[in-house]
């Protein structure tokens, strides 16, 4: 592992001077792919010759004199749940097997145009239900901070890329937490943006109207070099903001001098790990002594958030996912009629944890039950936006942990009701449809990296990533055994 | 003369002032008498160039799996989009039809099936674009339009082996054209109480949709298609029992046939003391009867919820009003139109037929022209239904229905002198008539005729002069006939009559 890992922006800019060459910046992280991706497996597939190729025409590009873009020759890690026009997309599921989607998702095409080197599709849990990314179907990856642990999940793959510097930016999906929450558990950042800012067509599905991309980086200016490229209205997306990207980059550097800063109280009580609660505090005294004025804030409905989310994400689920019956790709199972081959081949595509959510969400919006369930999940979901609403009348940004606790060890919990608690600090974003993200900021007494949650109202990117500049810089550096023992623990 | 007056509705639609008394009433085994209670479903698919929701051709008839695109196939991580004319074209029938368009809501109906390729269907459950709207039919009769809301069609299976259906089927093909068409699903309250209003309603249907661009209506390629519900209750009491749902119906003919078989089972069973289900039913166009498709209690559970993929849709008042204002004028109206200046009523089969046949323009510029408005009527529907016919300008029309009316030709001169002039319209009706030599018999020539063939006639004479008034009608014919053919068909009808009044009291 190099001492000093290079930002996507000095690898942008050098490639974009002709300094460095694209092909060069992608066979170092190869290389890098080639010597611990067998302990972490982050990837369920590396392109490395498609992405070799591609850097070799952004070189061919810049001689020309071309502007290849602002992520010029940079190497992207992508989610295996976003399409790629002629490189399978599985989802980590089984059912997928052998499809090849004849389309790039929007983000995908984005990152193209804007030079990125798409390096390969990251692991995560099966149609990205899960916190641990255990739920794979093509086995765990393992957090490069501690290979024993999780990495977190459902994007557990890209928060692990980048933490193994596999690339310097990664694409993951957040639905309750999936990308935050792995950012945290690996010591990275992870950004989940508004609702609507980033396009979904091409994102496979888990909860349509909680899902959302967003990037991972080692550092705020790099996450925010990546979400500009993705952002922005898509007419092939009917949720797409019709309005311009709000400018984060030209706004990092302003500072949080008279910014209100909301403690979140519901979320540094009960079930918060000490130390995770003392780092968000910390973070808290270093945005006020940036100058910002810091309080605490209640937002009662937050509690109500995780039972929600629990039946409005499998509801959507369930429909989302009826599409995979073996009729038209993916996974066949044979059988006498129609009715039993769909039957057979649901059987044997799915996981436990996905039939689990499709029985869960089905089962929500039965005839009889949709008041009791999915409809009243609605009406909490109401109530979050309104508390969340009320604080923003009194704060400009939230801060909160992302998760209750650091990463676990694998296989450490089994009963997936204690796994859905991993989210219940970032899943009131979801429902809200606003942004959030996850900045590290020191350890725990174990030297595991704990990640600090900065919220925003809709569209209030500008001010959270400020904030996020502020907490970067004044995070402690992590100890010694932290970095040294990467890929070794 | 003063304006015309046509009863209307708030929004301007006419309405009808004519109670019809037209229920079907079948008579069970026993003798009992059970009317019919029937609401109709009709799924109109939308004149679009693309799809619902995506930007794949909307076209009939081309080879199978060519008009689909990752959209249509429902391939992982696509999205819908709504296609705005779609919903254009719907606020347009709203409008057409006097109902409220409102801000809708999609949502997704859950149920798998190989022909719907995300095993959810898009449609408008709980928040339709149209509501509350109403049909006059040319019987004068008025069917509330409940609602009508937007959706996507299936796609079209072939089942083969197992008697063509997927029950034990060898294998299935599916041909994903038809999947994402648009759809309008126009509900009707259950206010049609004859076989005969339900052929009239979907045929108004149809013409309101065709006029106004919304569909091309043809019900043979199944752009048009009619689902029935159904139920009968003891005549003369205002109870609703339960109903059937009758699907598979392709045709006016076989909706007619299906009403009338369906209401007699119906019937027979509640005479008998025995149940009728609630179900929905296939109708069998070679056996002339309805069979069980599948009951309520076999129904899927559909599990609607709002599509997350999509917002609402809300046109702005204003485009509303542009579409309103851009509608054709309709065949209620036009009735109404072509009744205040024939005055005739407006359910008058003539008028009807007219407008049906788009010659009412025709007509009414006749009319203007100084035609006598009866004659005008009557030629248009009965000596202008040949080619070329609505063609005929309107001042050619009332040239000879004025010479007509004058005594310059008769009846059956005009019938030939129109023939011609549709033939050549670059003539006058004076030229041909000309031509033709046909002339206004002479008062003395005439009456040589008829005195003749009075005189050729004693006893037909005799009992014309002694019957009551069915019988001199009858005889009235009779020599009108004679002296016709006498005359070799130069006679004014009307000089005839007067003459045989004249002689019969003299």
């Amino acid at each position: 592992v190099s001492a000093a890992r290079e930002t996507a922006l000095a690898i942008a800019a050098a490639v974009r001077s002709g300094a460095r060459s694209a092909v060069a910046v992608v066979d170092e992280h190869l290389a890098r792919i080639e010597a611990h991706e067998p302990d972490v497996h982050a990837f369920n597939l590396v392109t490395a010759d498609a992405a070799r190729a591609q850097a070799a025409e952004i070189d061919r590009r810049v001689a020309a004199g071309d502007d290849v873009g602002p992520l010029a020759g940079v190497p992207v890690a992508v989610k295996d749940n976003l399409c790629t026009e002629g490189i399978a997309t599985t989802c980590s599921s089984k059912i997928l097997e052998g499809w090849v989607p004849p389309y790039d998702a929007t983000v995908v095409r984005r990152l193209a145009a804007a030079g990125a080197v798409t390096i390969g599709k990251t692991n995560l849990d099966e149609f990205a239900m899960g916190s641990s990314t255990e739920n794979s179907a093509f086995g765990p990856t393992r957090n490069p901070v501690d290979l024993a642990r999780v990495p977190g999940g459902s994007s557990g793959g890209s928060a692990a890329a980048v933490a193994a510097d596999f690339a310097p930016i990664s694409l993951g999906s957040d639905t309750g937490g999936s990308i935050r929450q792995p950012a945290a558990f690996c010591g990275v950042v992870g950004v989940k943006p508004t609702y609507g800012l980033v396009s979904r067509y091409g994102l496979i599905a888990f909860a349509s109207s909680l899902d959302q991309v967003g990037p991972f980086a080692d550092t705020v200016d790099d996450a925010a070099l990546l979400l500009e490229a993705i952002a922005g209205h898509d007419p092939a997306d009917a949720t797409s903001i019709p309005q311009p990207v709000p400018a984060i980059r030209s706004h990092l550097d302003d500072g949080v001098a008279g910014l209100r800063v909301g403690l979140v109280t519901e979320l540094l009580g009960d079930g918060i790990d000490p130390d995770v609660a003392a780092r968000v505090r910390e973070a808290a005294d270093a945005l006020a002594a940036a100058g910002a004025i810091v309080e605490e804030v209640s937002i009662p409905a937050v509690a109500y958030g995780l039972s929600a989310y629990y039946l409005i994400a499998p509801a959507e689920a369930s429909s989302n996912l009826a599409r995979f019956d073996g009729v038209r790709y993916g996974l066949r199972v044979d059988a006498p009629t129609t009715n039993e081959m769909m039957v057979a081949t649901r059987t044997a595509g799915f996981g436990a944890e996905v039939k689990r959510r499709i029985m869960l969400g089905t089962y929500a919006l039965s005839a009889g039950y949709y008041d009791a369930f999915y409809g009243k999940a609605q009406k909490v979901r109401t109530l979050i936006a309104r508390d969340f609403a009320a604080a923003y009348e009194r704060v400009d940004v939230l801060l909160s942990p992302t998760t209750p606790t650091t990463a676990f060890e694998l296989g450490a919990i089994e009963d997936p009701l204690t796994m859905y608690l991993n989210d219940i600090c970032t899943i009131p974003t979801n429902l809200a449809g606003h942004p959030a993200m996850s900045v590290p900021f020191g350890t725990d007494r174990a030297d595991l990296p704990v990640g600090v949650q900065i919220l925003a109202p809709s569209l209030g990117e500008v001010a959270m990533f400020r904030a996020a500049k502020i907490v970067e810089a004044a995070a402690p550096a992590r100890s010694a055994a932290a970095t040294d023992g990467r890929f070794h623990r | 003369m003063s304006a015309p007056t046509v009863p209307t509705d708030s929004l301007g639609n006419p309405i009808s002032v004519v109670e019809s008394d037209d229920v079907l009433v079948v008579e069970a085994h026993d003798g009992t008498r059970w009317e019919l209670v029937c609401g109709l479903e009709v799924h109109a698919e939308l004149h679009t160039v693309t799809k619902m929701f995506s930007g794949a051709p909307n076209s009939f008839g081309d080879e199978a799996n060519t008009n689909i695109d990752p959209v249509t196939l429902g391939l992982p991580g696509t999205l819908p989009v709504v296609n705005q004319r779609a919903v254009e074209l719907a606020a347009a029938f709203g409008c057409a039809v006097g109902a409220t368009v409102q801000r809708s809501v999609f949502s997704r109906k859950n149920y798998f099936y190989p022909d719907m390729p995300k095993n959810f269907q898009i449609s408008q459950y709980d928040q339709p674009i149209v509501v509350d709207g109403s049909l006059e039919l040319p019987s004068g009769h008025v069917v509330g339009i409940e609602r009508a809301h937007l959706e996507e069609d299936t796609g079209k299976s072939t089942h083969v082996g197992g008697a063509g259906r997927i029950k034990g089927a060898e294998y299935s093909l599916v041909d994903y054209n038809r999947a994402g068409v648009p759809l309008l699903e126009i509900v009707s309250r259950p206010h049609v109480r004859s076989a005969e209003q339900a052929r009239q309603y979907v045929a108004e249907l149809r013409s309101i949709l065709v006029a106004c661009g919304i569909s091309d209506g043809k019900m043979e390629e199944g752009s048009m298609r009619v689902d029935a519900n159904i139920s009968v209750r003891p005549e003369g009491s205002d109870e609703l029992r339960t109903r059937c749902e009758i699907k598979n119906v392709n045709s006016l003919r076989s909706l007619v046939r299906a009403i009338e078989y369906e209401a007699r089972r119906q019937a027979d069973l509640h005479a008998s003391g025995d149940r009728v289900v609630q179900e929905t039913r296939h109708w069998d166009e070679a056996d002339g009867r309805t069979h069980t498709m599948r009951s309520k209690e076999e129904a899927d559970d559909y599990r609607y919820f709002p599509e997350p993929d999509l917002v609402p849709v809300e046109l702005p008042a204003e485009r509303i009003e542009e579409l309103r204002a851009a509608l054709p004028m309709l065949p209620a109206a036009r009735r109404h139109r072509l009744a205040v200046a024939t005055g005739e009523p407006h359910t008058t089969e003539s008028i009807v037929v007219a407008v049906e046949r788009a010659q009412d323009d025709q007509a009414l510029a006749a009319i203007a022209a100084g035609g006598d408005p009866a004659r005008v009527l009557v030629h248009v529907v009965q000596n202008l239904a040949v080619e070329g016919g609505a063609d005929l300008p309107a001042e050619r029309l009332a040239e000879v229905v004025r010479m007509e009316t004058g005594g310059e030709l008769t009846a059956t001169q005009a019938k030939q002198v129109l023939a011609e002039l549709v033939a050549d319209p670059s003539q006058t009706a004076a030229q041909v008539a000309a031509a033709k030599g046909f002339e206004a018999m002479d008062t003395g020539a005439l009456e040589a005729i008829v005195d003749g063939v009075i005189a050729a006639n004693p006893s037909e004479w005799e009992q014309f002069l002694a019957g009551d008034d069915k019988a001199r009608k009858k005889l009235s014919g009779f020599f009108t006939g004679q002296i016709m053919k006498a005359s070799k068909g130069q006679a004014d009808g009307r000089a005839v009559a007067q003459l045989l009044a004249q002689r019969s009291a003299g």
